[in-house]
């Protein structure tokens, strides 16, 4: 059994402490919104927020994760309000087949709230996630558009 | 709001006819376009055809059969659809027949397939005349509640309007009485000139849920009671289970069974999908590896060598004049050999199948490029007849052709057969995906150009060595055992012909099978033919001592549509103005699914090692644009997708298996590494191209002509890593 806190919510969840949290997330808590790709932190489609720091679930255990604030892409927008992120992404539609944006986003609004108005440099070092359909040109209009805004 | 098929829904969403014609499906129903039998959604609403559903709030549902991966066809179908139905675009919503509901009704939503950049253009016609055909419909039901002629008539955004005497109404309100009504035997289409939906960059339908974690894909489908399963296949292909020891992990947390799947492939099913691979991981397997164990990158390379030997039976895909003749009596002759590796598709989202069989009837869930292959898979796999079998269609995390195949679904039909009643998720790990792929073909390619004293080009001889996807997978399309699809790019018309004249020429084909499974990769045959070629090219303008762009202008003469795209982009990118200091230029271009691409990369290159792609300018000529935002993103994604294999891809084959297990050591492209891609669309009309692909074969030959600009070394294999060139 183990105590996560999860979108603000703290769920008890049947789950050896030894699972990595993505799984934990999406078969013990059922949120199937944060994404298995490669299981090894190379292609960030499962990344979420713990502590408010864009992390890859997959090379994280729960037991590591327990006491820690985790927000899911499910648990990004406020209520019916989307998140900047999400609005813009819809705006300039960014999503190809859509797979590993839960992760992109992720990785984006975790830049974005340290650094308001990123350069295209601080782009290239902190969005790391592998896009198979190529959507890079507009994930990083995007980001400039919410950073104009 | 586009509304998605998901599994909650998709039980019901097309059990059709259930209050108009009794209960169950409206088997037999074989009016493509709908007819005096009203046909209900779900929801009640009547079909005006089998394309197109009206709501009484006057939404669209427009029937949507080919396959949305991310590649925009949904969206883009779903215009072509709008365009001829003058509906209101803002209330256009999608909906996925099931292939078992279209089987049903004698297929009457045509093809499923999705590939070889098809979605568009081999649908076009007939889904166009099902918007038509609705709109005339709907039109003549609401001049006959007028008592008006329907040619007094005039209809935009769904409002229909008799302006002699000021009425108007709405599709949703003559809806039911359109659906009565008997579908016109012929329709005319718009001039392309009169569009107002097709041709612009409209938003896709299926964004909002991409950006909240609320889209269902194939891996996030959850049943009652579902369990979830892993699997391993014999890492040899064509290799056999042998043994496994199931009691080291039946009492492992959460496993509910050990199945063995066909003669190959064992499976854990489990509680969830993680106890299910920490078990499968704890399983002892034996396997039989038989003779293909021996098969390594080295001995598949040398096999391949041999058939570039002039000595060695080849297929001719493209001949003119005496190529081997005027080689041997040229005045100089150029020589070069070419390969391309193994690559896996790697999608994001690695293969998966959810099923349900019971004993008189089997589903499945799954994202797949071709719905009616993966339901006749669970028919081949469950042996049950079409009508108690279905396949429900959810997103895939991309396809690029890997999920044209159906062996997961068969896979996940075969473990469910074994757990009757419960569903089961099969889920392949990332591991499993890279050693199961069905890989971009292995080819070598040996080109022997000849000039005469005047340095014009005499001969070409084009002798591709290598493996056919066409003999693995479909060998009914072989002619007497030869594969046509092998000179994508490189063939005599068609849609994939060869851009240049060259008065004597030999293009032929050793075709070499290893065991290694082929299968259609993004691009598929056009990928290497477009590298070698395009390369070829530019080692031939250099030998002739000309601009690699000018000495094919003069031999694209007679290729008026092929040199339109190749001087788009040389103009785009300013070929004729001096490139940035230390910054250098590659062009390349091609024919392929009907498209004309052309694209030109502007690179620099430090210590001849690491390169830095500054600029990328592409052009298409697709003949019609449908949705030029769409069509952007995938000019600008076969870059990624072609420049991730040039650079980081191949997959090596050692004692019979893949080398490469995971993103780690198949590695792919990041947003630091892509310049943007400035795509220039040149629709010439009066053809239907496809889009999704052909550009990916300019892509790894424009930056390899800039990286011999700037070195004055030529690549002749990929990928780069194996030589120690990446990114700066």
């Amino acid at each position: 059994m183990a105590n996560l806190t999860i979108n603000g919510k703290t769920l008890t969840l049947d789950v050896e402490p030894d699972t990595p949290l993505l799984w934990a997330i999406r078969e013990n808590a059922g949120l199937t919104g944060t994404k298995y790709g490669c299981g090894i932190a190379q292609c960030g489609a499962c990344t979420v927020h713990i502590d408010g720091v864009a992390t890859r679930s997959c090379g994280v255990s729960v037991a590591e994760a327990e006491g820690k604030k985790i927000t899911t892409i499910e648990g990004l927008a406020s209520g019916a309000t989307l998140h900047k992120v999400q609005e813009a992404w819809i705006a300039k539609d960014v999503p190809q087949c859509g797979y590993c944006q839960s992760g992109m986003i992720m990785a984006v609004a975790a830049l974005l709230n340290e650094k308001p108005k990123p350069t295209d440099a601080d782009i290239d070092e902190a969005i790391t996630n592998i896009c198979r359909c190529g959507t890079f040109q507009q994930v990083r209009e995007a980001i400039h558009t919410i950073a104009a805004a | 709001m586009n509304k998605h098929v998901s599994p909650k829904m998709n039980r019901r969403a097309f059990v059709v006819g259930s209050a108009a014609v009794g209960a169950g499906l409206a088997i037999g129903l074989d009016l493509p376009f709908g007819g005096p039998t009203v046909v209900r959604a779900a929801d009640g609403s009547p079909e005006i055809g089998a394309w197109v559903v009206v709501r009484p709030d006057d939404t669209v549902v427009i029937r949507i059969a080919r396959s949305e991966m991310g590649q925009g066809s949904l969206t883009g179908l779903a215009q072509l659809v709008a365009e001829e139905l003058e509906c209101d675009w803002s209330k256009v919503t999608t909906e996925y027949p099931t292939p078992g509901q279209s089987v049903a009704r004698k297929r009457v939503w045509g093809d499923f397939s999705t590939g070889g950049s098809r979605g568009i253009r081999s649908s076009q016609d007939y889904v166009r005349k099902g918007g038509a055909t609705a709109r005339v419909m709907l039109i003549e039901a609401a001049a006959n509640e007028w008592k008006v002629p329907a040619s007094e008539c005039t209809v935009a955004r769904g409002v229909i309007t008799h302006k002699a005497s000021g009425r108007t109404t709405t599709y949703g309100k003559v809806a039911e009485a359109a659906a009565k009504l008997t579908p016109p035997a012929d329709v005319k289409l718009k001039d392309p000139k009169d569009w107002t939906i097709i041709g612009k960059g409209l938003l896709r339908l299926d964004t909002a849920d991409k950006t909240t974690g609320t889209m269902t894909y194939g891996i996030d489908v959850k049943l009652p009671g579902m369990l979830n399963a892993a699997i391993k296949d014999c890492p040899v292909f064509g290799g056999k289970l042998k043994s496994y020891d199931e009691a080291k992990v039946t009492s492992m947390k959460g496993v509910k069974k050990v199945v063995k799947v066909g003669d190959t492939a064992v499976a854990v099913v489990a509680d969830t999908w993680w106890h299910a691979k920490t078990a499968l991981e704890a399983l002892p397997i034996v396997w039989d590896e038989g003779d293909n164990a021996k098969v390594s990158s080295g001995s598949i390379a040398k096999w391949l060598t041999e058939g570039l030997d002039n000595d060695q039976p080849a297929y001719v895909g493209n001949k003119n004049g005496d190529a081997k003749a005027a080689i041997a009596s040229a005045a100089k002759k150029v020589e070069a050999v070419y390969s391309y590796p193994y690559q896996n598709h790697a999608t994001m989202e690695p293969m998966n199948a959810t099923a349900l069989y019971t004993a008189d009837k089997c589903e499945v869930w799954c994202g797949t490029q071709n719905g009616e292959a993966a339901f006749a898979a669970v028919l081949e796999a469950s042996g049950l007849p079409a009508e108690k079998c279905d396949v429900h269609k959810v997103m895939p995390g991309g396809g690029f052709g890997r999920r044209g195949q159906t062996d997961y679904v068969r896979q996940a039909v075969m473990v469910a057969k074994q757990m009757p009643g419960t569903p089961v998720k099969l889920l392949w790990s990332r591991e499993e995906d890279m050693a199961h792929g069905r890989y971009h073909p292995i080819t070598q390619c040996k080109m022997t150009g000849a000039f005469d004293a005047n340095n014009n080009l005499v001969a070409l001889h084009y002798r591709l060595s290598g493996q056919s996807i066409l003999f693995s997978l479909r060998p009914e399309a072989l002619q007497n055992g030869m594969d046509p699809a092998a000179f994508q790019g490189v063939a005599q018309s068609g849609e994939a012909a060869f851009g240049y004249s060259v008065p004597n020429l030999l293009v032929e084909h050793a075709m070499r099978n290893p065991h290694v499974p082929p299968g259609f990769w993004r691009g598929v045959n056009v990928n290497h033919n477009a590298i070698y070629m395009e390369c070829f090219m530019d080692e031939l303008a250099q030998a002739a001592g000309q601009d690699p762009l000018e000495f094919r202008r003069k031999l694209m003469v007679n290729h008026p549509k092929h040199l339109a795209v190749l001087n788009a982009v040389a103009e785009k990118i300013g070929w004729d103005t001096p490139a940035p200091k230390g910054v250098y230029r590659g062009i390349a271009q091609v024919m392929g699914y009907g498209s004309y691409v052309a694209g030109a990369a502007e690179i620099s290159v430090t210590d001849g090692s690491k390169i830095k792609v500054h600029r990328i300018v592409a052009s298409t000529d697709p003949g019609y644009v449908v949705n030029p935002a769409q069509v952007e993103r995938q000019i600008a994604g076969s870059f990624v997708y072609g420049l991730s294999a040039l650079f980081y891809g191949g997959c090596t084959v050692k004692d019979g298996k893949i080398e490469q297990t995971n993103f780690d050591t198949y590695n792919s492209m990041r947003i630091n590494e892509m310049p943007k891609v400035e795509s220039v669309m040149v629709p010439s009309g009066g053809f239907w191209g496809g889009v999704g692909e052909p550009t990916i074969g300019v892509a790894a030959p424009a930056v390899l002509n800039a990286y011999f600009a700037a070195t004055g070394k030529r690549i002749r294999s990929v990928p780069l890593r194996d030589q120690n060139i990446t990114f700066a």
